[in-house]
């Protein structure tokens, strides 16, 4: 199906966006990769007026080291930010989790960006990017302003970002030397995951010295498992002691029964497959 | 209404299109490359996949717009010259498809994995295609066609590189049955 006609905007700068947003109104889509939009669009489930093209700020696409934070664009397309020696290195966990999403295809055209603003629950990008306590910043009418990944993420398909709003790029503290693995389930080949476990660990002498671990689809946002990280601190970095560790993972969640699974199997699901993310994380 | 100007299998083209026009639609409708084709409406089979600036994409799922100034290689100009590149050929020798529909896209997809991971096993060839459905091979003599094409174009790459012709494959590989799906 062919999407319902819109006026097409492609600016080249951020401003040139946000002041094509802020003339639209709420009448206006920002389009990155197209990836969830033009199937949205596609299928009539949305008909703006005016779709705003970033594919031309070129500002925004890219990943660099700048103040001691790792900072990807938000045009940065999956597969670039899976092959990124950058992100490898001082945030690996981004990258194990960029290569599970979707296909080949998708991850050519479907950016960082577009996956956090998108904001669905079963959407992998965000859990890690809250679990590394990201900062979102965004740029509007008035200006800059910066976002924790705690509070841009609100609720199902919903995030702090206003409708004149563009999320310009997003800035991670290093962590480099951490160890990292994404721990998805699902049933076929390119399915979202009915539940996903992101963890990054820094093992030092045999022992959990620091963790970071977030949960995909185990509520209406990413939720982190802090449970869990508190109680693999000084931990013996063995799968018996992190599997112990594991059975908090469902503190703090709120997940629902869908067609995927029903509450208590993502429960059970989150207990299991946190156990595998850690435990591959420290390489044991 | 954009004007666009787009590089398609070698040629330039210069055309007026609605903002809502897809880029598949561009490539059948307004340009008759009707190689490329439409399986889903969801962005799941792959069927409709090309090349934009060398990367393999949905082109259900690209707005002709968003191809402005980018060069496209369909399934009709993957040869280049109009004969078979060596996966149509493989694909062909290995009995890849049945009713053809998946085809373009399979191909399209594979030669980009190549162009990735020269030489993938079979579990880098399934993920490789993993944006890619076909319902009736079985995926079985697909995989086995992307590893024969892996083999003969390295060994192109190797014949054009020492001037060699590529051995001919070894006659166990030529009488290999299938091992699951139907042939
Ligand atoms: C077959 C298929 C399978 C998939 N499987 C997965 C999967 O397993 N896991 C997964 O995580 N994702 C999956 N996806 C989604 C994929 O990750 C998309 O790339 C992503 O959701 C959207 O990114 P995009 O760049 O394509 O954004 P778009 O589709 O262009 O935009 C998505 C939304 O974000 C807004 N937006 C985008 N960028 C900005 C910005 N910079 N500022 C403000 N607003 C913005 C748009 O207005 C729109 O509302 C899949 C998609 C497909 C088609
Ligand atoms: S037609 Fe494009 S993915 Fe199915
Ligand atoms: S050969 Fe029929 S869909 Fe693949």
């Amino acid at each position: 199906m062919i999407p319902a006609p819109f006026d097409y905007i492609a600016p080249s700068t951020v401003a040139e966006a946000v002041s094509a947003l802020e003339e639209a109104g709420e009448d206006a889509k920002v389009l990155a990769g197209g990836q969830s939009l033009l199937p949205v669009l596609r299928m009539r489930m949305a008909d703006p007026g005016v779709v705003v093209d970033l594919g031309g700020v070129t500002a925004l696409r890219g990943v660099r080291e700048e103040g001691g934070s790792l900072v990807i664009g938000s045009m940065t397309t999956h597969h670039d930010v899976m092959r990124d020696p950058l992100v490898h290195h001082h945030a690996k966990l981004l990258a194990q989790t960029a290569r599970t999403v979707a296909d080949p295809q998708v991850r050519h055209r479907g950016t960082f960006g577009g996956a956090l603003v998108h904001a669905d629950p079963a959407g992998d990008l965000a859990a890690p990017t809250l679990a590394l306590d990201a900062e979102m910043v965004l740029a509007g009418p008035s200006g800059a302003r910066v976002v924790r990944a705690s509070e841009f993420f609100v609720d199902y398909f919903t995030t702090a970002l206003d409708p004149a709003e563009v999320l310009v790029e997003v800035r991670f503290p290093m962590f480099t030397g951490w160890s990292a693995h994404y721990e998805k389930f699902n049933r076929v080949a390119q399915a979202w995951s009915v539940v996903g476990v992101a963890a990054a660990v820094r093992v030092e002498a045999g022992a959990i010295a620091e963790a970071r671990v977030g949960l995909t689809n185990m509520g209406s946002t990413p939720v982190r498992a802090l449970a869990v990280e508190q109680a693999l601190l000084g931990r013996p970095a063995t799968p018996e002691a992190i599997r112990h560790a594991a059975r908090h993972a469902t503190e703090g969640t709120s997940p629902v029964s869908d067609a995927g699974a029903d509450i208590d199997y993502r429960e059970h699901l989150a207990q299991v497959l946190t156990g595998r993310a850690v435990t591959a994380a420290a390489g044991v | 209404m954009p004007r666009i100007t787009v590089h398609v299998d070698g040629t330039t083209y210069t055309d007026d299109v609605s903002a809502r026009t897809l880029l598949v639609q561009y490539l059948r409708e307004h340009l008759g490359r009707t190689g490329t084709v439409v399986g889903c409406d969801t962005s799941n089979c792959g069927a409709c996949t090309v090349h934009l600036d060398g990367q393999s994409v949905k082109s259900c799922s690209v707005l002709a717009a968003q191809a402005d100034g980018h060069e496209i290689t369909t399934i009709e100009g993957l040869s280049g010259d109009g004969g078979q590149h060596p996966m149509q050929q493989a694909f062909h020798d290995n009995h890849a498809l049945q009713c053809g529909f998946c085809t373009p896209g399979m191909i399209m997809q594979a030669v980009d994995l190549l162009s990735d991971t020269p030489e993938p096993d079979d579990q880098q060839i399934r993920e490789g295609l993993e944006g890619n459905l076909c319902r009736c091979t079985g995926y079985q003599n697909i995989v086995r066609a992307v590893r024969d094409a892996s083999r003969r174009m390295r060994a192109g790459a190797e014949a054009e590189h020492t001037g060699e012709t590529p051995a001919p494959r070894s006659a166990e590989e030529r009488t290999a049955q299938p091992t699951g799906g139907q042939s």
